[in-house]
């Protein structure tokens, strides 16, 4: 998993409450193989709409989405974050998002920061005073700019280190791997093999 | 070592213990090493995807192993598979293994077969082992005494890339089956009859481990469709402490030990039964002399009752909820309340599952409908749990008895147990069914399923609605 620190790119202000992971990716792309490729799928059927914020021209190249209150509720599909990473978002901010979602995103290195209402407002403001605006989102300071507008946002320490170390689960479990090695060299030799040690 | 607590453990504790390879602490979960990681097509493609994303190998090729069950056909296995996810899956199950250097043992191949039935048959499930799956009945191999537990697919991506798993320990429940069964009452009908009476739901967050004189004389057969089915009371995973049975059963198969790995083995494996002393977090009993053969009538496996039973009134269940999910169920299952089980016909009866598919099952319902002709207008399916059981039947002629009788005699996998394949009810069709999921189109769309054992199932076969071996005797005697 790549580290983040600090990102700019374009925000997206998509100004809905409750968007469910239904809607972010719908359930026919779930019979995919595959963990990545995904970006086609992200919000397929609002994206028929030719109206719909991400068929604008100033945002096709978002990276952070700034979402209405209740982000990533419903079904605990993980397609839901791999479909925003492969889009190229890189961090979702909202007022509240789904637990399992939040729980998905931060393994998969999406930033997910909680701001206040007055600062959605603000933010969703100053984007649309200029579509196509840069956002910097700093996850040292967690804290979010964009023209005039600089506010903190909320992440949890144990996420925020984890990104900002690039660590995703395997990642951490792997800083074990002397302990993992020291555990399989006192394994016993009766235990099964599935075939022959090369 | 660990440090190992001086107090009286139980079979999972002790498992448990000795794989650890790192205690969490403050909360945070223990990483515990995993001794057999099975996988197959369904739950493995993007956990190949992500290691491939992240340029990391697999950890340990000799603990892993892959087959493929989930969406294989039944007839015609020589043929490419029309449906198109279907092939899709197991052709990257295909394209993975090669690539990482998994052993694969693909359709045609005589060691394929559901993923539960290969692991035992090889001799690689044994006791004192962890083994996981991308699968929920993973919980089968706890037969053995080995600590077996379904997982998700990010997880399996986990065990691939260091063969350990980060997880909390679990809660522990005895379920203690003391007596003698009747005959025609088998494994399935025990725990059958366990869920109904701790709910589809009460087993949540424990591992149980079922013991008393009933279990020790089960088969392995026996106590691998127990353990199977420990999920469908919501557990994490069953057990069953290993004996002179286990030892007899695991000896001399393709991957076990030998010799003086074998010595060792066998020695270790008799210090794990849990201790006298030994606390559960929770205890249930049941007498095995009083239970009768047992069948679901609703859509979850703990919708369940006596096969001399009739159909619950749900205007009698006190619980709101429970009341409520009767009904739907009876909905569902077109079943009016009060109506005997045994005057309910059935469309088909599937016997297969990688709940009750192993050679002893297949014994058992050839045992039954050997010299009979089955029910006109019944389709009566029989599916080995995997190629080598298919062979083993077909060496002892079983395959004649079930052709025979009037059944289809098919080729290896899960097939009808959740209809990925064309192995499916058609809408409204009834079918006794030997496997462990009786939830709403599981078998089909709009399919309604009874949860039986082999026994029942054959009985049912031959009589065209459900019965048991006994209702056959009867008959037997009012021919004469
Ligand atoms: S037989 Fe049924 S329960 Fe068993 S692994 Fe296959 S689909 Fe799952």
């Amino acid at each position: 998993m790549e580290k983040f620190t600090r990102h700019t790119g374009v925000g997206v202000p998509l100004k809905r409450s409750a968007v469910d992971t239904d809607q972010i990716i719908p359930a026919v792309y779930l019979k995919r193989v595959t963990k990545t490729g995904f970006d086609d799928a992200l919000f397929a059927n609002w994206r028929q709409d030719p109206s719909f914020i991400l068929n604008q021209d100033a945002y096709r190249e978002g990276s952070v989405l700034v979402a209405g209150p209740d982000f990533g509720t419903g079904s605990s599909r993980e397609h839901a974050v791999w479909a925003l990473r492969d889009y190229g978002f890189r961090v979702v901010l909202s007022t509240k998002f789904a637990d399992i979602f939040r729980g998905n995103a931060g393994k998969q290195g999406l930033v997910t920061g909680v701001v206040t209402e007055e600062v959605l407002e603000a933010i969703w403001a100053a984007l649309e005073a200029e579509p196509g605006r840069e956002v910097t989102v700093d996850l040292e300071t967690r804290s979010v700019q964009v023209g005039d507008v600089q506010a903190p946002f909320d992440i949890d320490d144990y996420t925020r280190w984890r990104l900002l170390e690039g660590l995703d689960d395997i990642g951490l479990t792997l800083r074990n791997e002397d302990k993992i090695a020291q555990f399989e060299a006192r394994r016993e030799a009766w235990r099964p093999r599935t075939i022959p040690v090369r | 070592m660990s440090t190992i607590p001086d107090r009286p453990r139980t079979l999972a504790e002790k498992v448990w213990d000795d794989h650890l390879v790192v205690k969490g602490e403050d909360g945070s979960p223990d990483l515990i090493y995993i001794d057999l990681h099975l996988v197959h097509e369904v739950t493995s493609p993007q956990a190949f995807d992500g290691l491939r994303a992240e340029g990391r190998p697999v950890r340990r090729l000799d603990l892993t192993i892959a087959t493929e069950d989930h969406n294989t056909p039944t007839l015609e296995i020589d043929k490419p598979i029309a449906d198109l996810t279907s092939r899709t899956q197991i052709e990257t199950l295909r394209r993975n293994a090669a690539e990482f250097g998994v052993r694969l043992h693909s359709l045609g191949d005589k060691e394929q077969g559901i993923v539960h039935v290969v692991g035992p048959q090889l001799g690689l499930t044994m006791p004192g082992i962890t083994v996981v799956c991308g699968d929920s009945h993973t919980s089968t191999h706890g037969a053995f005494g080995a600590m077996a537990f379904g997982i998700g697919t990010s997880e399996v991506e986990h065990v691939l890339a260091t063969q350990t798993l980060p997880l909390k320990p679990f809660k522990t429940m005895a379920i203690t089956v003391e007596g003698t069964l009747k005959p025609g009452v088998s494994a399935k009908d025990i725990i059958l009859a366990i869920i109904a009476k701790i709910g589809a739901n009460g087993g949540q967050g424990y591992v149980l481990e079922f013991r008393g004189s009933a279990i020790r004389s089960l088969s392995m057969e026996g106590r691998m469709t127990m353990c199977n089915m420990s999920i469908e009371a919501g557990a994490r995973a069953g057990m069953i402490a290993p004996d002179e049975t286990t030892f007899a059963y695991v000896k001399d198969k393709p991957h076990a030990p030998r010799g003086a790995d074998w010595d060792e083995a066998v020695a270790y494996w008799r210090t794990l039964p849990s201790d006298e002393g030994a606390v559960y977090d929770a205890e249930v009993f049941l007498d095995a002399d009083e239970l009768e053969p047992f069948v679901t009538w609703g859509t979850n496996p703990g919708q369940g009752v006596n096969l001399n039973g009739v159909v619950p009134d749900p205007a009698e269940m006190s619980d709101p909820n429970e009341r409520a999910a009767a009904e739907r169920a009876l909905e569902y299952m077109d079943l009016a309340p009060g109506t005997a089980l045994k005057d309910v016909a059935v469309d088909a009866v599937f016997m297969g599952s990688c709940t009750n598919s192993r050679i002893e099952d297949l014994r058992q319902f050839a045992s039954i409908v050997r010299g009979r002709t089955k029910a006109e207008g019944v389709r009566v399916m029989v599916v080995p749990g995997s190629a080598r059981v298919r062979l083993e039947a077909e060496a002892e002629g079983l395959d004649k008895v079930f052709t025979d009788f009037g059944a289809e005699w098919r080729f290896a996998g899960c097939s009808m147990c959740l209809g990925m394949n064309p192995d499916q009810l058609a809408p409204g069709e009834r079918c006794a069914s030997t496997s462990n999921r009786n939830f709403e189109g599981r078998q089909g769309k709009g399919g309604r399923t009874h949860l039986v054992s082999p026994q029942v199932a054959a009985a049912t076969a031959v009589l065209g609605r459900l019965a048991s071996p006994s209702d056959l005797d009867a008959l037997a005697l009012t021919e004469v």
